[in-house]
């Protein structure tokens, strides 16, 4: 950097216009732009554009294989009255909301949990985190052994305590088969609410918490009145991950059911997956993953608000 | 404290005796043992039991021979005296496992890669270039992370198609970045903000340009954001699953959650322990990539819900 003054200097050289490649180079907006480039360029072909092609694909009557012409709602039309698209709905409602409800009451119990101390809580919650790291097909896979019709070592184990005298039918039954998928997508989803609520707690000072003591607060009270009120917004937000995800899974359900039995546990990705790529109607899978996006957009207005609100309790400008 | 005489002020040795003993902190002297049995470790150890039992199941089940596994009667199923690696060697060498798993890892450093290069890119212009319009940006971007594959495969699909990607390494790698861009530029745009706008300032006045800037200032100083973006895109390419199956068709071109689904899941009987030993070996690399980096994965999943 020395160096740098001690070169003899040429004399400045006059002033002059910028010229349109100074501007292109320096100006802030155009230098945002370049550097825009890339992230918006992913985005605008591979997101916004089959975004808004998914949606014309649902008013066309489009196979694979053949170009589609527009036909106007009849897609829509035809999937008011398919009963298999109705249920569909109605376990993707079912599903997502015990699913979440659970997830929700688990994952905030856990990270209580965790908040204590204890001996090895980084190993613990570095084991805890374990079912989401790993690829949720492949768990869902174990999933399916564990509930196998013969060789389930649930009903063995019940089998030996004496609870049951036959096997339990785990995923050829459509109610087992539902209790079974949410059960896994519980235990797949409760790390995640567990760590972030956890990152939560550890920003509550403990001060608030020995000063609630000293006031005689039971330790329901201290959750009620305490921790609950300060971890809102975050969980306004995990939440609506949590709720988005669970909505629109699709492998969990692929690997272990797909859709069966007798379409219980078909879900409205799952349900437009097999019409739109195993049965070639590209159309109607279209309208069956359009039909998704009012429910995202109510967890997404959810989630706005839940952020809005957290800037407002820490007194953030709205920058 | 600690080496007064008891003899001579009685009282003092009653008040240094239990700060002595006590090693506790904070409030945690309200709670007595058998209590906190009871309240803590019975329910942490039933949920952590309850969420590793799968990972022992698969496990175990990749390495008992096969006829115990369909024999529950005569061998006690939790356990096994004799462990074979026969599904595992079955599956390194009579099948197309390395073959996916390579796959997979082309298409997860291949996307992360070029997700995280356009992500510091864009991340850098919104907070510290401040162009027109940053603010209306980050929020689209935050949308575009709530998005989800499901819904966009279908036409994606067709995109696909048309670009002549189909069945090719290149359609998951140009694809995967719209879910992992987002979720790395908001990460790193909170990375970004903890560094002091004056290191910046400095170099501009030294004659710096942005790119300079963004080389060797800003990035060296966000390392610990890049490790964590890094590693939690790297997790989520492995993990992604409804592309990889609507994309690629052949079989030696898949990848490790697509192929296991597809390829193993015939009538056999016997499919249990090549399944599950393919399950393992296709957990096993992100657990122990994990292991290494669990802080900087934790701060991603947590940073990219605070932010």
């Amino acid at each position: 950097m020395a160096d740098i003054a001690l070169t003899p200097r040429r004399a400045k050289p006059a002033l002059r216009e910028a010229t349109t490649w100074d501007q292109l180079k320096h100006n802030k907006n155009w230098l945002g732009f370049w550097f825009m480039l890339p992230a918006m360029a992913f985005l605008i072909f591979f997101l916004a554009y089959p975004l808004g092609l998914g949606i014309w694909l649902s008013f066309t009557d489009t196979r694979i294989g053949r170009v589609g012409h527009f036909v106007g709602t009849e897609n829509y039309e035809w999937l008011w009255d398919d009963a298999i698209f109705w249920l569909s709905v109605f376990n993707t409602l079912l599903y997502t909301s015990i699913a979440s409800a659970i997830k929700f009451g688990v994952g905030l119990y856990l990270a209580l949990l965790l908040n204590e101390r204890m001996p090895f809580k980084a190993i613990l919650r570095a084991a805890v985190l374990i079912p989401f790291i790993v690829p949720t097909v492949l768990s869902a896979l174990a999933f399916w052994w564990i509930f196998d019709s013969q060789f389930s070592i649930i009903s063995w184990s019940l089998k030996h305590l004496g609870l049951i005298t036959q096997n339990i039918n785990f995923l050829g039954d459509t109610t087992w088969a539902r209790i079974c998928v949410i059960f896994a997508n519980i235990w797949r989803g409760v790390p995640f609410v567990a760590i972030t609520l956890l990152a939560g707690l550890q920003t509550v000072s403990p001060s608030l918490y020995e000063a609630a003591i000293l006031d005689g607060a039971t330790s329901w009270q201290r959750f009620r009145y305490i921790t609950y009120p300060l971890l809102t917004p975050i969980i306004a937000v995990v939440m609506t991950f949590s709720v988005l995800f669970t909505f629109t899974d699709f492998q969990l359900i692929w690997a272990m059911t797909r859709g069966g039995p007798v379409n219980a546990t078909h879900l409205m990705a799952t349900l437009s997956y097999q019409r739109a790529i195993i049965a070639g109607q590209l159309g109607e899978g279209a309208a069956i993953s359009s039909a998704m996006i009012p429910f995202l957009l109510a967890a997404i207005m959810v989630s706005w608000f839940g952020l809005q609100r957290r800037k407002w309790q820490q007194g953030e400008s709205n920058d | 404290m600690t080496d007064l005489p008891a003899t001579k002020v009685d009282l003092k040795t009653v008040l240094s005796t239990p700060a002595r003993v006590d090693n506790s902190e904070g409030m945690s002297y309200l709670q007595s043992l058998p209590r906190r049995i009871v309240t803590l470790y019975i329910p942490l150890g039933i949920i952590v039991v309850i969420l590793l039992f799968p990972f022992y199941w698969m496990g175990l089940t990749a390495i008992k021979p096969d006829d115990q596994l369909l024999d529950l009667d005569k061998f006690n199923p939790f356990w096994t005296w004799n462990p074979t690696f026969k599904h595992i060697h079955k599956l390194l060498f009579e099948s197309y496992y390395p073959h996916w798993l390579w796959n997979t890892m082309y298409v997860a450093v291949g996307a992360t890669v070029l997700s995280i290069i356009a992500s510091v890119l864009a991340a850098y212009a919104i907070v510290r270039l401040r162009y027109k319009g940053a603010n209306l940006v980050g929020g689209l971007i935050f949308l575009a992370y709530l998005v989800p594959p499901s819904i966009l495969f279908i036409p994606l699909a067709t995109v696909v198609f048309q670009y002549g990607l189909f069945d090719s390494p290149m359609a998951l790698i140009l694809t995967y970045p719209t879910i992992l861009i987002p979720f790395s530029t908001w990460l790193l745009m909170g990375y970004f903000k903890t560094i002091p706008f004056e290191l910046e300032e400095c170099a501009l006045i030294d004659g710096a340009s942005r790119w300079q800037i963004l080389i060797k200032i800003v990035l060296p100083l966000a390392i610990p954001g890049l490790i964590s973006a890094f590693i939690f895109c790297f997790t989520l390419c492995w993990n992604e699953f409804i592309y990889a199956l609507t994309f690629l068709q052949s079989t030696p071109n898949k990848t490790v959650p697509v192929a296991i689904v597809n390829e193993f899941v015939d009538g056999d009987i016997y499919r249990w322990g090549s399944l599950m030993a393919g399950a393992l070996c296709g957990s096993l690399p992100l657990v122990i990539l994990y292991a290494f980096f669990v802080e900087h994965y934790v701060s991603a999943m947590t940073g990219a819900v605070k932010e």
